[in-house]
Order: C-alpha cells, then structure tokens, then sequence
C-alpha cells in the first residue's frame, strides 16, 4: 500500500510537463509534500521506535529481485534531513523564480520542476536502497537532475561550462563505487551494500574502502576531490544550491558511512585517513573562503570546510573503534553525524539569503556591496544567524556538534597513549583553527555585505525580497535555536542510532553523562539570552533619558570621506593573506605610478587567487596530457597513404609479435 | 558562586592599580584605584551619539558582547568550590562564548563603514584566531594531566599527584595564561590601550565611535576579562585543598601582582610592530607545545 503510494508518485511526477506553466509549481509542490509526510512517516516510525529495520516490498520485478526499499536508523535520518531542506528549499524557490518567468519558457520551468523533484526522489532511494545496482542507478540520477538544475541559465558560458565540469566529476566519482560494488560482487556473489560484511570478513579492508572513500568523497567534497564544489554552487539558482550543499553532498557522508558499519579490521588506518584528510579539508576549506569575493562560492567553500568538520567528527569515531575508546566512538560519531543536519540547516539558509542579494543586487561579488542591512534588515538577520551558527558559536546548533566532537578528544585524552594523544591534540588544534578562521570568514561576509555603506548604486538602490522567501526560513532558524538551546532533544537519537550502528561498550555511562552536560548548556545558554535580554531592556530604558544625537562616523578630523574608504573584503583579508600566502598563491596586479609622472593617471589594482589543488592535481595533469595527445595528433596527417601505411605496419606488427609467439 | 563574586570585586579594583602602577613608575601623582570605575559612572550618565551608517548591530553588540563575559565567568571555579554552572568540556563554552562577543564587536566595528574602524576589526579577527590554538593547547593538557573536562574538575584535582615537574608545568600555563590574557584584552605587547595615532591602534580604533552607555558596557566588560583570567592564574597557582581564607587572600594577592606585572610591563616595554604580532602570537602556540610535552612527560607516555 505504502510502496504504491511511492511508486505513483514517482510515475505521476511525468506529468508537470503536460501542465500549464502557472501551476507547474503547485503540482510539484504537491507531489513533493505527499512525499516529505509519507517518507518523514516512516523515518520517523523507525527512529523513535524499538524497530531497528523496516523493510518496504513492492512486486515490481527489478533484475533478479523484487524492487523493495529497507530504512534503517541511519537512513531515516538522512531522510528526514532531507526533506526538511528540500522543502524549505521549494518554498524559497517560488520566489527565487518568480524574475525568470519572463523570460524563460515554460520547458525550461518543466525540466527545473521535473529536475528538482528527481533530484528529491533520487536522493530518498540512495539512502533506501541496499542493492548494488539499483543504488548505481539512481545516484547517476541523482547527478543528472542536479546537472540539469545547475544549468538553469544555460545560456551563460560559465554556467554550462560549470555544468559540464560538474557532470564530468560525478562520472569520476561513480566508476570508483561501481568499481568496488564490482568487486563485492565478483568475490560474495552478491552486489549490495548487505554483502560488504561478507566481504569485508575474509578480504583486505583498507583497499576497497580506499575506492569507496574516493567515490563518495567526490560527491562530499573531501579535499582535493573538491574541484567541482566551487564552481558548480555559484552556477546553480540559490535554491538549488541550498540544497545540494545542504543535503546533496551529504550523500556522499551517507555512502562512507554506510560502508563504515561493515568494516571490520584497518580501523585504525581507515580512522587516520579520514581524519587527515578531514583535518586538510576543513583547514584549507575555510582558508581558501576567506580570499573569495564571490559570495556563493565563499559559502561553496565554506561547505568544503563543514563537510571536513563532519569527516573529523567520523574519522575520530573509527579511531575510537579501533582502540576501544568509547567515549571517543559515541561522540565522534554523534559530533559528526550531527553536524549533518546542522550544516544542512545554516548552509541552505545562507545560500537562499545569498540567493536574496544576488536578486536585490544583481551581483555575487561582495566588493560590489555594503550597507544592505538598512534595506534587507530580514534577509540581514536570517544571514547573521547563519553566520553565527556556521561559526560553531553557543546559543545555536554548530555549537552543540562541534562541542560533541570537542567533548570525544578531550575525553579520550588521558587515557591515550603518546602516539593516540598527538593525533588528538593535532585533532583538537585543527578544529579550534578551523573556529577561528570561521569567524575571521563571517565577521568579514557579513560586514562586507550587510553593514557599513552601500559600494556601489545598485546595492544602495537594493530592495528587501518578497515575505514568501522570508518565511520559510524561519523554519530553518526555528530549529537551529532549537539544537542550540534544546540539545539533548536532537542528540538522544543521534546517540541510539549510532549505537546501533557500532558495538560500543559501556554505552549507557556516556550517554547519561553526556546528556546531563547538555542540559546543563541549555541551562547556561538560556541565562545568556536572559542576560543579553536584561541588559538590552535596561539600556533601551536608560538612553531614553539621555540626548542621543545622529552624526558622522569619526573620521580623524577629516569630514569629506567617501565610501570608497572603507574596508573593503580584499583589505580585510589582506593581512590574513600576507600570513597564509605559502599556501593560497594570491596574486596582485597592480600598475605602480611611475617617476616622471607629475599627475598620476588612472590606476588599478587587482587581486586573484587560485585554487592551489585544483591547479596541481587537475589542471596541470589535464593540460601535461592534452599536450601528449597533441603531439600523437601528428599521425593524423589526412593522407589517405599514411594511413595505409600505419595498417600495414600494424600488420606487420602482428605477424612478427605471432611468429615470435607472443601473441 | 564564591568565584562569581569574587571575581565581580576584582574587577573593580584591576583597571586602577594598573593605572596606579604606571602613576607610580613613571613619577606622576596620577589618579586614585577607583578612577576607571567613576569614569564608568560617568560615561553611564552621558548621552550619546550616534554615526548615522550604524545600524541595529551597533546597537546591540556592546550587550551582547558585556553578556557573554559575564556568563563565562559563570564556569569559572574557586577553590574547592565548583562553578556556578559546570559541566563536562565547559571550558569549550568558555571559549566559545567569548568568541561570539569577539564576533559582535568585529562587526559592530565594521558597521561604522569608518577605514580606521574596519583596520582595527581586522586585527583583531586575525589575532583572536591565531591565539585560539594556543588556548585550546593548554585546555588539552590540563583535560589529559587531570582526566577531567571540565573547569571545576580540573582545579580541584590539579595538585593531587607530587611530581615536581608539575612546578614547571603550572610556571608554563601561568605564563601562558597571562600571554592570553593580554591578547585578549588587547595590551601590550600586542597592542597599546593609550596610543594616539589610530593606525596604529587594534583594540581602541574598534570602538572609536562608541560613546556614553555602549562605552561604559564595553570598558566594564574589558576589566571583567583581566579578573577572570585573574581567577583562572589563581586556579592554576594554589591548590584547592588549601584553606578557603587563605585562597582568598591569595586570589586577591594573585590579581594584584596579575594587575602590578600588567603595569610594569606597560611601563617599561614598547609595543611590538604590527606585522611582528602574528609571530609573537604564534609563539605562544610553541610554548603551551612545550606545555604539552611536559605533561606528557607527567603522565608517563613519553618517557615511563
């Protein structure tokens, strides 16, 4: 009944091609809610019940088996983080649309439309499926509909040309896990998720899981499998960039950790390779963010650095199995698993308010802006909470996973031996820089964008968005004050299902001790509100008795500033820049004024900087290859002697390699 | 509680005897203890005025950010007392929460759309993030010396075990701890509170447009941080075992000669050149390093 339910759904969602364009939206809307209730009913069933498994038979002949679907703990929580985002995405996409309608025609929103809700559905299934081939087919769905979303401005060079370099790199990432659900197959017999532990009982662990690491860490964006992450946010409407950082890249978080519940032996090595490369991904991810000047790709980058914080978290937990530390396991896990939800929350909030700028301003760069909050005070406050919560700081929900994965560190630290204590320590020193750096990023995107005067006339001329774009946001912000002040509430599933997921010993000691640690920061989270809120409240009353005067910003004496004076991003960043250039390669253009010249011309000054590993590891190989295929291009001569030439040696060829029994 | 307290009274005697001690030295009558209170008296009484490019956040950042050093005293203990709140990693909150006030005031500075402004607020983002590791360093070897996670925990068993090289340990977190303490309060060597040239300034040129109540907030919550780090030195130079009297005359013995050192070396040192203070910064990251290998040596990893 349920399955069919589902099944229709899906066959029904042809339809929006037939509709008119006015409603095209409703009935995707429509069909995506039935979705969000039937799919967040079973989930929910699954999560907060004793049943660890729910298996969904349909009688639909798929190859040897029927088609049938199998939730678990951790796919319902996928699921439910994804329809969650999905559907504040949606919402928000109503909006976002509505200045394309005039120019767009209706196939182009039908193929949007159609992309999206494949884009949902595709989504749901991967984390549904447990068989091998079928889970192939809808991942490549999954990266096709989100190539066609990124497309929507097709007509725009760097967009298609994002696009295409997006679909390229999915492929990539797909021949690794058919590769090694491949092998699965080829060594148990069977090819799906269930027969890993089969698998991975008699055969090398580290070897298959490396495969699947590079397959899934593609699609999560690990450094330096990131190179399309950057390129490909920026290019998609806001809110579909919201959701596929928001949730998209996720999955691949989902498929290691799906393939972690099997590995049995070369923890440790697994563990130290997920946490170096976590530790690289959130470090360099939030530092390459900070030279940006592109709005959306900053966040792209910012992505790259949370989805490090979720791998560190992870990472951390497979070391605790590999050495018996409890404590270490639970949290680190929980820490990261966490975070999935939580990133997914203010990672999409802030893609749609990035998304309401660029439709009030008409520009990413964040040069080009400034003042905004006078004009856009909602989208203002919805991106400072954003910025708060990404940057890890209490009361809000980044916070409360970052201090989880905190917590496992400093836990496990004195039981640890020397060489378990270093990696901690460098653990622990990675994610208070990555904290730091986060600030240093956010205090600058929204200075930059939100305060200060407004850097150009369209950002002064910028109109706050319509209340439809707002107001589904607020869901967002609803439930990221919740984690933050109400933790324990979202943590006790997170706890049980990762300790359904892992054997973990004296389970219910940490559990209790970790949930009296989080009430005990609600209680101190609701204090500080309390105080901000006194202190507000007693200085509202206070200056009510006192003159307050408007006047100009200080200006040392000098009273003719403009806004061009201000600190603009390059300058903020600049002297982080100066500090970390070894690593960004930044470079500076800029025409110097010359001896003779009495009366100095225009000048300009420009700064660029390049992403150090996709030019080492993409570009430099690619073009080191295109160069060799050049140079084999000489044979193509278009002389149809030559090429009987080149038949003839290969004849030749042969008959000699066959006389002299090599072939 | 007692810690809570205690730590309020202190702040209201630490900015003046810094002020005293530079009086003192460099030959002037200068002003009384409590002048930096009444000026905070003062201020409250004033009107104020207000850069017509501010907006909301500059309204509000100044409470937010007095708020959260007052509610990161809460986690700070005393004696064999526990903190007001105390909780496992409640340290990581401490640091937090300071951070999100940081965040406020960098902002806050930003939203003047002032050149100088925007200058200060960029140092600061920048030194608050180097200094962090640092921090964070020396909370891993307090959390790995004792096996506690939490402030109150910790202090209270710090002195437990006899090894002497745990002198040498608690020498290098005191050094360290007031190192922090004076980056993030912004003194010298980092940065100087009575320069005149704004360029030159970190701290003061973030709150240049700031006046009457909003000062106030900001100068009471600067004096708060010197007494919580005042506490938390007290934390790691006495043991918690000690006779409650007497740990509250050396509290206040501690804050004194926290407050006298802080005079002396704004008296006798220039502050560093500014593309110097990432380095010095840095440095201390080396030291509570060094830190960590003590402790490693305490606990008998590196050499049992």
């Amino acid at each position: 009944m349920e399955a069919s339910i589902f099944i229709s759904i899906l066959t029904v969602s042809f339809l929006v091609f037939l509709l008119p364009k006015q409603i095209k939206y409703y009935f995707s809307l429509i069909l995506l809610i039935s979705t969000v209730f039937l799919t967040s009913f079973w989930s929910i069933h699954v999560l907060f019940s004793n049943i660890p498994i729910r298996e969904i038979e349909t009688d639909i002949p798929f190859f040897q088996n029927n088609f049938h679907l199998t939730i678990d703990k951790l796919s319902s929580f996928f699921i439910l983080v994804v329809n969650l985002t999905v559907l504040i995405g949606f919402l928000y996409g109503n909006g976002y649309l509505k200045p394309y309608h005039e120019t767009k025609n209706p196939l182009r929103f039908s193929i949007h439309f159609f992309a999206l809700l494949w884009l949902y559905f595709s989504m749901l299934l991967v984390v549904m499926l447990r068989d091998g081939l079928a889970f192939i087919i809808v991942w490549e769905i999954m990266a096709l509909s989100s190539f066609l979303l990124v497309i929507f401005e097709a007509e725009k060079r760097e967009i298609l040309k994002a696009g295409i370099s997006y679909l390229i790199q999915m492929h990539v990432g797909m021949i690794f896990i058919l590769a090694a659900l491949l092998i699965v197959n080829k060594e148990s017999g069977e090819m799906s998720f269930d027969a890993l532990k089969i698998y991975f009982s008699n055969h090398s662990n580290l070897l298959l899981f490396s495969l699947f690491f590079i397959g899934f860490g593609i699609k999560a964006g690990f450094i330096p499998l990131h190179t399309w992450l950057p390129d490909a946010h920026p290019a998609a409407p806001s809110h579909v960039s919201g959701v596929m950082s928001g949730v998209m890249i996720k999955m691949g978080i989902y498929g290691i950790l799906r393939v972690l519940i099997s590995v049995q032996t070369d923890l440790l090595i697994i563990g130290m390779i997920i946490l170096v490369v976590s530790l690289i991904s959130g470090i360099m991810g939030v530092m390459m963010a900070i030279v940006q000047h592109d709005l959306k790709r900053l966040l792209a980058y910012h992505s790259i650095e949370n989805i490090g914080i979720i791998g560190l978290g992870i990472g951390l937990g497979v070391i605790g199995l590999a050495t018996d530390n409890s404590a270490l396991t639970l949290l680190g896990f929980s820490g990261g698993i966490l975070h999935v939800l939580n990133h997914s929350l203010f990672k999409s909030l802030l893609f749609f308010n990035a998304g309401s700028v660029y439709l009030a301003t008409h520009s990413r760069n964040i040069e080009q802006m400034g003042g905004l909050m006078k004009n856009m005070p909602k989208t203002a406050v919805l991106f400072l909470i954003g910025s708060l919560a990404i940057c890890g700081l209490p009361p809000f929900n980044g916070f409360i996973s970052e201090y989880l994965i905190y917590l496992g560190m400093f836990k496990s630290l004195s039981a640890a031996n020397l060489y378990q204590s270093i990696v901690i320590l460098g653990s622990i020193v990675g994610l208070s820089l990555i904290g730091g750096l986060a600030i240093f990023c956010f205090t600058k995107a929204f200075g930059i964008v939100f305060l200060g005067s407004p850097r150009s006339e369209a950002a002064k001329l910028a109109k706050e968005v319509s209340n439809n774009m707002i107001l589904p946001q607020y869901i967002s912000i609803v439930i990221i004050l919740a984690i933050g002040l109400a933790p324990f509430l979202f943590v006790k599933p997170v706890f049980t299902m990762v300790s359904g997921m892992f054997v973990i010993p004296e389970l219910g000691n940490i559990t209790n001790h970790s949930l009296t640690n989080l009430s005990q920061i609600s209680l101190v989270g609701g204090i500080f509100i309390l105080t901000v809120v006194i202190l507000l409240v007693y200085r509202y009353y206070h200056l009510k008795t006192k003159t307050v005067e408007i006047g100009e910003t200080w200006g040392c004496g000098y009273t003719a500033g403009t806004f061009k004076q201000q600190y603009t991003a390059t300058s903020y960043a600049d002297n982080f820049i100066q500090l970390a250039n070894p690593l960004l390669r930044t470079k500076k253009v800029s025409t110097k004024i010359t001896e003779d010249e009495i009366f100095p011309d225009k000048k300009s000054f420009q700064s660029h900087s390049i992403d150090v590993f996709k030019t080492l590891l993409i570009n430099k190989p690619t073009n080191w290859f295109l160069g060799l295929l050049k140079k084999i291009a000489v044979m193509q001569t278009g002389q149809i002697q030559h090429y009987i030439l080149y038949a003839f040696i290969f004849m030749l060829l042969l008959l000699l390699l066959t006389y002299l029994n090599l072939v | 509680m007692a810690g809570f307290i205690l730590i309020l009274i202190a702040a209201l005697f630490f900015p003046g005897i810094i002020l005293r001690t530079k009086s003192i030295v460099s030959g002037r009558k200068g002003p009384g203890i409590f002048q930096p209170i009444k000026d905070i008296w003062v201020l409250m009484q004033k009107g104020s005025v207000f850069s017509k490019t501010t907006g909301i956040i500059f309204q509000i950042a100044p409470a937010i950010t007095l708020a959260t050093i007052l509610c990161s005293a809460l986690v700070i203990p005393f004696a064999s007392q526990r903190a007001v709140i105390s909780f496992e990693g409640d340290f990581l909150f401490f640091a937090y929460l300071l951070a999100l006030g940081k965040f406020f005031a960098i902002i806050a500075a930003l939203d003047t759309g002032s050149s100088f402004e925007g200058m200060g607020a960029n140092r600061e983002a920048l030194l608050s993030m180097l200094v962090e590791p640092a921090f964070f360093i020396l909370l891993a070897t307090f959390a790995m010396l004792t096996g506690y996670t939490s402030f109150s925990d910790i202090f209270s068993q710090f002195y437990i075990s006899n090894n002497h090289y745990l002198m040498i340990y608690s020498i290098i977190g005191f050094y360290l701890l007031i190192q922090i303490a004076m980056i993030e309060n912004s003194r010298l060597p980092i940065d100087d509170p009575k320069t005149h040239l704004e360029l030159t300034m970190i701290h003061e040129v973030m709150i240049l447009d700031n006046s009457g109540f909003d000062k106030a907030l900001i100068h009471a919550g600067t004096y708060l941080k010197f007494s919580i780090y005042g506490a938390l030195l007290t934390n790691v130079l006495v043991p918690a075992h000690w006779n409650i009297f007497l740990q509250t005359a050396l509290f206040f013995v501690i804050q004194l000669f926290f407050a006298v050192v802080i005079g002396l070396m704004e008296s006798f040192r220039a502050r560093n050149k500014m593309n110097k203070n990432p380095k010095f910064v840095l440095t201390l990251s080396a030291i509570s390093l060094l830190a960590f290998v003590v402790v490693l040596i305490l606990t008998g990893k590196l050499i049992s």
